[in-house]
């Protein structure tokens, strides 16, 4: 087992090295200048961004610059904001926060929502409930979430005016009316995302269940005389979560890389608004930064999506 | 106006027999603006006015909290860092200048005592010294005095290339020097009608000595009060996250009287001007939104029974569309739109009078602009006594029709004109952005039904606005007959704007393009009369040339402005905020207060 962890890790280090210089090569070739916004400032002279470019090294060559921003990055400086003039790892860790609470706690909402219906609607399929289900969840993945959030604000917001909209990171007060306000401006922003979510995994849990719930075995368990919930939580759930487990593995990334759409309609000061904003200001080393991250965490939430394979499914050998 | 009458009149002045007011009425009538009247006056021997105070609260601080929405944050605080207005309005909250300009375009005092004019000694008679006396008494936030040293610190910090302080161009070309501790005297190397450049405004901020000495040069960006600043200004730093928040406190040691009035202020950065317009106008959620260029019917919509208004400030931004004087088809020596071609269309005047004459700036205002908006036929539309009243637009495409076929221009098989084999066909490319692709479509259908053919282009903001020398698309490569764009005009004068046009200016391949003269158009006359403005120190002869120069640009034809655009910014219904078209949008904040 940690025969294989450290094979699996081992192998990520050349796919990592890829990865970083497609990124790179992408991200240099890509038109624009970090520089622009001074184009048409009329105090600042053409000379003046020239030796900003020099001095930021945007003239050296491709292959000199990936070298450099490798060599810094084995030592742990993950590089220099062009805009804010301040470290990237500072600033990532600034909106990581935000990010956490808000898209974790849409994802944890998902989970909550879409494990219980899918698996209670592959129990009775085609039955009131199951039409039900299908037909909500179908309306909530057709449905984009700027679509969603523009609506929840326009009826949470302006017309009941329960619900801020803009979210703020320095509430003021202390104790339970901190909690609460946290709570309060989150609530539109998680069940947009949440519910989101929740539609298209409702669909996967549904079918996997359906996979399994036909097979032999769990004739044989029902025929035992084993009590329905006892069937569908231990015989059933546990091999339909073999596929579930690999898309939510495959979504917790996500949590860190944040969501770029819902989080700039409600300014969410997150990971998924520093990329955007980067990304249009021409903030090369943040967005390499955001990317590469993003990255590895995708390579190591597969490792643990296999190794949980393991556990769920004993036949299932790692070696 | 006549040399002699103008003169009379700020004898006048001075003698009190014609107040200021009607002074600057009258030379607003001349087409000069405000502020360019009062350094009239200035120079002329009237002191400066100060502007006028507005400001009710009695007494510091109160005023609960201020909550600004600013869609694009401030990145950075260090106001020579700035790379746009939204850092320099983040770094404006804590850092104060020696003077700011109001909504008229007058002078006010921030850190200076005293207005400098030639009665008070501050002015030289020649224009070529400046003279600066500081208030007393003012200190940093950390307890440190204010004084003359800081002022010659800053002019040392930016001039240096190795602290690439983007504030340069300002700095390196004057020199800075202690009178005594209260005293600093600037000055220039030729005849300076414009003297309030440097440490004036937003943009030119003064940061404490005692904290920056030891980052000047190559050092500068390790400063750890790049991030966290020290200032003089009325409220204190608490906390900033670059692009999302920045946050202040009453300073209780501000110097100014009963100001700020607000205990705490907030700016929060992220989203998109039409919800930042909702949570100010609809929800009331914050106090202020900044920049908001949001369609006027959307406005008018927020506006009905909301808890905010939106407010105008008049500056002189023009929104125009350039002309190219070079062939952008042609590759010469490995670069389009070469000096070394000639436009094969615009070459014929009556092409481009045409084409001036099919921009529809009064539906442009109608339908995308509003209130925001004004037409005009000048390029240079501030400040006013800079403005020419010798230039006049129309709309008409029967006339532009009749033009084009009486040069010449015939329409075709396929109903687009030509001559000599050379159809009229354009490619008109602006940046994406609504409003300006919004004014493309009107354009476009205009020309279409005068015969000619127009293809539009839109580029993305940053490779637009960037000076990548690799990529065609930027404004400077200007591959393109036409373009549409507007470059702000960051302070009361003309100076530094219409320099661009220089002949000596053209971008070409040889300068990386980093020339400002992308419309490439030579002019003789216009090169004397931008010559002439820049070393006369006769205030009226001077707004003559620049006049004369924008005169020189309509009868060429350089520029087809689309539109005069004003600021516009959203404000809760009880706020007072004070905005001027002339500066940045917390250039006077210390004069906000809320109404009670």
């Amino acid at each position: 087992m940690s025969q294989y962890v450290l094979r699996r890790l081992l192998i990520a280090i050349p796919s990592l090295l890829g990865i970083s210089v497609v990124l790179f090569v992408v991200l240099a070739l890509a038109p624009g200048d970090p520089f622009s916004e001074l184009a048409t400032n009329p105090n600042v002279p053409p000379e003046v961004q020239a030796a900003l470019r020099a001095k930021f090294g945007l003239d050296d060559p491709i292959y000199l610059r990936y070298l450099h921003w490798l060599n810094a990055m084995l030592h742990g400086d993950w590089g220099f904001s062009f805009v804010s003039r301040m470290n990237v790892d500072t600033l990532i860790l600034q909106r990581l926060p935000a990010t956490l609470y808000v898209i974790g706690s849409a994802q944890i909402l998902a989970l909550l929502v879409a494990i219980p219906v899918g698996v209670y609607a592959a129990t009775k399929p085609y039955s009131l409930f199951d039409q039900i289900a299908n037909t909500l969840a179908f309306v909530g993945f057709s449905l984009p979430t700027f679509f969603t959030g523009i609506l929840f604000i326009l009826i949470f917001s302006v017309t009941l005016d329960w619900l801020p909209f803009v979210y703020t990171t320095d509430i003021k007060g202390t104790g339970i009316h901190w909690v609460l306000e946290m709570i309060r401006q989150a609530i539109m922003p998680v069940a947009v995302l949440g519910l989101f979510q929740a539609a298209s995994m409702t669909r996967f849990v549904r079918s996997a269940m359906l996979d399994v719930i036909r097979l032999d075995y769990v004739t044989t368990a029902r025929a035992k005389g084993l009590g329905q919930a006892k069937v569908i939580v231990k015989h059933v759930m546990r091999n339909a979560m073999i596929p579930v487990v690999t898309l939510i593995a495959l979504q917790m990334p996500a949590v860190f890389g944040g969501a770029i759409v819902t989080e700039q309609i409600f300014r969410i000061p997150g990971i998924g608004s520093l990329l955007i904003s980067s990304i249009l200001s021409n903030d090369t080393p943040v967005v390499m930064a955001v990317t590469f991250v993003f990255a590895c965490l995708v390579v190591l939430f597969n490792l643990i999506a296999d190794v949980l394979y393991g556990w769920l499914d004993p036949r299932i050998s790692l070696r | 106006m006549l040399d002699k009458e103008l003169r009379s009149m700020i004898g006048d002045v001075k003698d009190g027999r014609m107040d200021r007011r009607a002074f600057i009425k009258r030379m607003a009538a001349v087409g000069l603006t405000a502020p360019l009247a009062n350094q009239i006056l200035a120079l002329g021997g009237v002191a400066m006015a100060e502007g006028a105070q507005t400001y009710k609260p009695t007494k510091r601080g109160g005023g609960g909290a201020l909550k600004l929405l600013w869609w694009q944050g401030p990145t950075l605080l260090n106001p020579h860092f700035a790379t746009g207005t939204k850092d320099q309005d983040g770094s404006r909250l804590f850092y104060e200048p020696l003077a700011c300009w109001d909504p008229d375009g007058n002078m006010k005092l921030v850190l200076a005592a005293e207005i400098p004019s030639i009665q008070n000694g501050g002015l030289a008679a020649d224009g070529k010294s400046v003279t600066w006396k500081l208030k007393p008494g003012v200190k940093w936030h950390d307890g440190k005095p204010f004084t003359a040293d800081d002022v010659v610190f800053n002019w040392e910090y930016a001039r240096d290339p190795a602290t690439s302080a983007l504030t340069i161009a300002t700095h390196r070309d004057i020199t800075v020097e202690k009178v005594d501790d209260l005293t600093v005297r600037i000055l220039f190397n030729k005849p300076t009608p414009f003297w309030a450049d440097a440490f004036v405004g937003a943009p030119n901020t003064i940061i404490p000595k005692h904290l920056f000495a030891d980052y000047k040069g190559s050092k500068s960006r390790e400063a750890p009060t790049n991030l966290s600043p020290v200032g003089t200004g009325p409220y204190k730093f608490v906390e900033f996250k670059p692009g999302d928040l920045v946050r202040g406190q009453l300073n209780p040691d501000y110097h100014m009287p009963n100001r700020p009035y607000f205990d705490t202020v907030e700016m929060k950065g992220g989203g998109d001007a039409v919800s930042a317009a909702r949570a100010v106008i609809q929800t009331g959620e914050y106090d202020f939104g900044w920049n908001i260029q949001v369609e006027d019917d959307v406005l008018l919509r927020l506006e009905k029974g909301g808890k905010g208004k939106t407010i105008y400030a008049v500056g002189g931004d023009t929104e125009f569309i350039a002309l190219n004087f070079t062939d952008p088809n042609v590759e010469v020596d490995g670069e389009r739109s070469s000096m070394k071609t000639k436009h094969p269309l615009f070459s014929d005047p009556a092409v481009r009078k045409a084409l001036s004459m099919l921009v529809d700036r009064e539906s442009i205002k109608k339908a995308i602009y509003g209130r925001a908006g004004r037409t005009t036929a000048n390029f240079l539309n501030g400040p006013e006594k800079f403005v020419s009243k010798n230039t006049s637009w129309e709309f008409s495409i029967e006339k532009a029709s009749k033009l084009l076929d009486d040069a010449g221009w015939k329409p075709g098989a396929d109903g687009i004109r030509e001559k000599d084999g050379k159809k009229l066909k354009l490619l008109y490319q602006t940046s994406i952005n609504g409003p300006r692709q919004k004014t493309q479509a009107i354009v476009k259908q205009a020309c279409q039904k005068a015969g000619i053919d127009v293809e539009l282009k839109s580029v993305v903001a940053s490779v637009f606005f960037s000076s990548d020398v690799a990529n065609p698309d930027t404004y400077a490569h200007f591959y393109a007959d036409l373009e549409m764009f507007q470059i702000p005009l960051s302070q009361p004068d003309p100076a530094q704007h219409m320099r661009r046009y220089l002949s000596t200016n053209v971008a070409t391949k040889e300068n990386k393009w980093q020339g400002t003269n992308f419309p490439r158009w030579v002019n003789k006359d216009y090169d004397a009369a931008i010559e002439a403005a820049e070393s006369e120190m006769d205030p009226v002869k001077r707004a003559a040339h620049y006049i004369k120069a924008n005169d020189l640009m309509f009868q060429d034809t350089v520029f087809i402005p689309a539109q005069h655009r004003l600021k516009v910014e959203a404000a809760a219904n009880n706020l007072r905020p004070i905005i001027s078209g002339w500066a940045n949008e917390t250039d006077n904040l210390h004069d906000w207060y809320r109404e009670e």
